[in-house]
This record gives structure tokens, sequence and C-alpha cells, in this order.
């Protein structure tokens, strides 16, 4: 399987060196960085090419990495029904830059991208319809970046006396916890009360 | 009347499109749909689907969980099939951990998977009998839901939301009456699938429902990332249970049911064969485990599962990994890796990025209705309104995981 992954690799590697910035093969499964310019050409190569024929989107999503300078990595995944393989594919972009949209080769990537704009707001170019998904209508902010807090910015309820939904700016009766559970040797990086030694009695 | 004479001689009317709403409260939308609809006379023009109303930020909250935390969230995906989708999430773990399942887990989860697709099946192609007007189907088909639930209930203590795969094998054994009663189920379950088969397949009604509606070509399938019953029906033979074989299934012998023409007859024809392979699954699932190869425990003994009951109360050692794992839980090495499952619905994969920590840094949960209700536009073009809900009932939605 690995053998097979490695041959596939040095394949792409080969026929498109524009595209490939590198490549691995990681828990059995082939991963291909690549750079975001020349993204829907090298899908359509990956669609058409015999040893490949990458014949389904299986899912286009993102992660976020707030330290690194090309903060998103864009993540696409395709599984071949005929050569029976998958392979995914990671592109780095920095925040506001846009990607090429790949609905144009795979439209089932059109929700995908939505989703991905509206969780991470990266903007794909050439989208034919780039409008939020699954957050609520005229949400703002994007839910999936590191910097949104878990619980958001606003909370909604029932208004018995204006008789309609009303927003409101999130009010959380407790502070909201984030136990880390890490045990104090290797994880914990705040000082426990009663324990914060003054610097002078050490020595 | 809404246009004005345009010929006096004829008396052509100019007719405006007609917009409605379906949903978002609505019985055949299988949960909170909402479809935009731009008519012309009774043809459907135009759909849009909103979606999103049933969106609880399952991939944030992911975040900011262990991997143990976070497993129940998956039950509340498809909630029709709840240990499918808990499966993907074990095996992604396991998959980093280096975790090998134990046989007799391994053919638990099969057993239980298979369950599971006959619970999803059932109430999917009954509900679809209910969407074009049949009613007796669904009260037939949730009797025999209603049993298979209490069996996941006698596994696992929750009839639904049952949090019952863990990673490294499954949380507990099951005793050897409940498997006995599982046996007796699945032999008395062939009939009552051969009583509803009668009351729907040559039904008339039900066939000029469905017949010729919905059609969806190879080329299509593959375009708009269509997996499971969706692919299967369009008559292609792709099934990850054989084609990437995952626990156990490689020791099991089933067919793959394919559709000719890839319209909803076809795809329920197809739901209904494999509950029928299903069933067999189920029963030779339950010979292997009564044979000796298939006793033994039931989870991998080591870091990411508790130690045993009765050393826990012996072993400080065990003591300490048993409180550690439940508050801290268990580190998953740095890596990112995506795991698929055939669920029910089609393939439900979860990609997991984790940074070595005790939480995933990103876990991506790939829904299969969610890439089938996107193409909701480009199947129901061109099809009469009434169509609609029976196109619905055919792709298998549940908001629970379009959603997330």
């Amino acid at each position: 399987m690995t053998e097979a992954l490695n041959e596939l690799g040095q394949h792409i590697e080969m026929k498109r060196p524009d595209c490939v910035v590198a490549w691995d093969v990681s828990f059995g499964e082939l991963n291909v960085d690549v750079a975001p310019s020349n993204l829907p050409g090298f899908v359509e190569f990956l669609k058409a090419d015999a040893n490949c024929r990458f014949s389904t989107l299986i899912d286009v999503t993102a992660v976020d990495y707030p330290e690194r300078e090309k903060r998103f990595d864009v993540v696409y995944h395709f599984l071949s029904m005929y050569q029976n393989h998958r392979i995914r594919l990671r592109a780095a972009v920095r925040d506001e830059e846009m990607v090429p949209s790949i609905v144009e080769q795979f439209p089932a990537a059109n929700w995908l991208e939505r989703e991905v704009f509206d969780m991470f707001g990266i903007m794909f170019s050439g989208h034919p319809d780039l409008r939020r998904i699954l957050t609520d209508y005229g949400f703002r902010g994007h839910p999936l970046r590191k910097d949104f807090p878990t619980t958001g910015y606003t909370e909604v309820r029932y208004d018995e006396v204006e008789k309609r939904v009303v927003y409101e700016p999130v009010q959380l009766t407790q502070e909201y916890r984030q136990f880390d559970f890490m045990s104090p040797w290797e994880g914990a990086e705040y000082i426990l009360p009663g324990d914060e030694k003054p610097e002078e009695a050490k020595g | 009347m809404d246009g004005k004479f345009e010929d006096a001689m004829t008396g052509e009317q100019k007719i405006r499109n007609f917009n409605i709403n379906f949903g978002p409260q609505h019985p055949a939308a299988h949960g909170v749909l909402r479809l935009v609809l731009e008519l012309d006379g009774e043809i459907v023009e135009r759909c849009d689907p909103h979606v999103g109303l049933l969106h609880r930020g399952t991939e944030k909250l992911m975040e900011s969980r262990t991997y143990l935390q976070n497993l129940p969230y998956l039950d509340r995906l498809d909630y029709v099939a709840p240990m499918n989708q808990e499966h993907a999430w074990c095996l992604a773990i396991e998959r980093l951990t280096g975790v090998e399942v134990p046989r007799r887990a391994s053919l638990i989860r099969v057993l239980y998977s298979e369950i599971g697709r006959v619970l999803n099946h059932l109430l999917n192609v009954t509900t679809q009998a209910m969407d074009v007007g049949a009613l007796t189907p669904p009260l037939w088909g949730f009797e025999e839901r209603e049993k298979l639930m209490i069996f996941y209930e006698r596994a696992c203590g929750a009839r639904l939301h049952a949090a019952y795969f863990r990673p490294g094998g499954v949380h507990q054994d099951l005793p050897p009456e409940l498997l006995d009663d599982i046996e007796t189920w699945a032999h008395e379950f062939p009939p009552v699938l051969k009583d509803i088969d009668g009351l729907l397949t040559e039904n008339r009604i039900f066939k000029q429902r469905n017949a010729d509606i919905g059609v969806i070509s190879q080329q299509d399938a593959l375009d708009w990332g269509y997996t499971g019953v969706m692919v299967r029906g369009s008559g292609m033979a792709w099934d990850l249970r054989r084609a990437q074989p995952y626990e156990c299934y490689d020791e099991f012998d089933f067919q793959v049911p394919v559709g000719k023409n890839g319209d909803c007859y076809d795809r329920y024809l197809v739901r209904m064969e494999e509950m029928r392979q299903s069933t067999s699954i189920i029963l030779q699932a339950i010979e292997k485990l009564r044979a000796p190869e298939g006793q033994g425990d039931i989870l991998a003994r080591g870091k990411v599962t508790p130690p045993k009951r009765g050393e826990m109360k012996r072993s400080m050692e065990a003591l300490i990994h048993h409180f550690k794992l439940y508050t801290e839980g268990f580190h998953v090495p740095e890596g990112e890796v995506y795991a698929a499952v055939e669920a029910p619905k089609g393939e439900f994969g979860v990609y997991m990025k984790s940074d070595g920590s005790n939480k995933p840094y990103r876990a991506k949960l790939r829904a299969p209705g969610f890439l089938h209700l996107q193409s909701m536009d480009f199947i129901a073009g061109g099809h009469q309104l009434a169509d609609i809900a029976a196109i619905l009932g055919s792709l298998d939605i549940v908001f629970g995981e379009v959603d997330r």
C-alpha cells in the first residue's frame, strides 16, 4: 500500500513539478503540498491522468495556524474509485489571500468551499455563489478561526415584549472554564493559589 | 391573476414565476431544511437549500475537549445510526496511536455497525414511502427499529446516544443472552422485510412516484461527490467495506447490490437488498463471536483505554491511570489522518489533525448527506414540486450530520 503511494507521489511530482512543493506518505496516506495559484490545473491533471484518476472530491476543509505567516492550510481530499486510492492536498495561504476555486473541475466543491469561507473566512476566486452556509443569517466572524471564542459573541432569545427573536451580547452566568487537566509536572502554566513562592525565598 | 393582458385577441397572460419556501418545518424535509423553490407552474426551476438551522458547532467544540469527551458528539451527527459515526472517530484515533483492536471488539463493532445500517435503512425506506403517501410502512418499520434500539440499550445502556465504540475497542462485552436474542431477531426479520417489500416494491403508487424520478448518471454521481447508496444506485459497485476493508469486513461474505437506472426507485431497491445483506452479516458475526477465536478481551489495554475494574481496586498504578485517563485524557501523537467508514448514508469520514496534546487540534467531520443535499438544485430542476419530497427522501438526509 505504502509502496504504491510512494510510486504515485513520485509520478505526480515528475509530471507536475511546477505544482508540487513537497510530498510524503505518512500513516498510510499520501500528502502533497501544493501552491494555491495553480490548484485548478493540478486538480484537472489529477482527474485526467491515467495513473491518478481521482474521480471524486471527498472533502475541502482548512486548518488554522495563527502563529504561521501563511496562516491557513486549505486541505483537499480526493478519492479514486477506479484506482482505489486517496490523496490529500495541502495549500498554505495567507489571511486575506484568494484561493482559486475548483468548482469548474468538481461541482461538489461548491458547498464545501462555501463552508470553508463561512468557517475560516478564506475567499475562493471564481466561486459562483460564495455565501455563508452553516451559520445564521447575518452572522459575523468566522467561528473555526482559533481566535474566535467558543462561546461566540452573541446569543439569541425570544423576547416576550417585542414578540420577536432578539440578539444580545453573550453574558455568561459563570466564567467559561477551560480545564486542561494536565499534570502539574508538565502542563500547568499557572500558579496555584497559595503556591506563589516569592523569588527571594528560594535562595 | 398577477399578469396584465398581453394579447387581447387570444387572452394570453404573462405569468410570473412563483417562489415558495419549503420548510424550515415540513414533515417531508426530514428535519429543519429550508428550500427556496422557484416554480414555473408545477415545475421546479431552481432549488436553493438553506441549511445550517441545526448547526451546533461540533467541530469548534471538539477543539476544546479531549478525544474521549468528543466521542459522544459523534452520536449526535447522524442520530439514526449513531454507532457508525463513532466508528470513524475511533478508527482515526487508532490509526494515529497505532492501537490494535482485539478480535472480539472488532467483531462486536461489525455486528453493531450492521445493526446501525438496518436501523438507518428501515427509517429511510419507510419514511420515503410516507413522503409519497403510504402510512403503514413506517409503522411496521418503526416496530423493528424499536427492537434494534433495545439491542443498543442492552449493549451500552442508551437507545440512541450510545458512546459504545471506544478508541481501542468497545466499552463493554456483550452477554451471551444478548447474542441469542439478536440471532432470533435476525431470523425473524427477513419475513418482516418481505412484508414491507410486499407493500412497496410492486405498489403502483410507490412506483409511479419513484421510478424515473431523480435520475443520476454515473458521471454526475462522481462529479457531485456521491458515496454509498447514491453511487451504488447509479450502477457503480463501490463499497468501502469491500474496496478498502477496515475492521474485519474482509472475512465476511456479503454482496454489494447495485442499481441500473440511478433513479429513486433503484436506490430504494438497493437499500432493501442492503438490509438483507446486513442481516446475513449480523448472523455471521454472531457465529464468529461464539467461536473460540472470538473470545477474549474487548479493549486493547494500554494508554488509551481504562484498566479493568478489578485491577483498579487493587493496583495503585491502575487507579492513577484510570484517574488520569478520565481527567487529562490520553495524548495522541502528532500527525494527521483521514479515516472513513461506509456509514449507511455513504462515506462518513473524520479528518483529524493532532498536535500531540490531549485534544484534537482540528477535527473535520465529512458527512455524506452534506454533499448529497448540495446537488438538490441539480437533481430537482425540471421535476414537479411533488417530486421534491421523493427526491429528498431518496437522498437520505439527516440534519444532525448535514449541519453538524
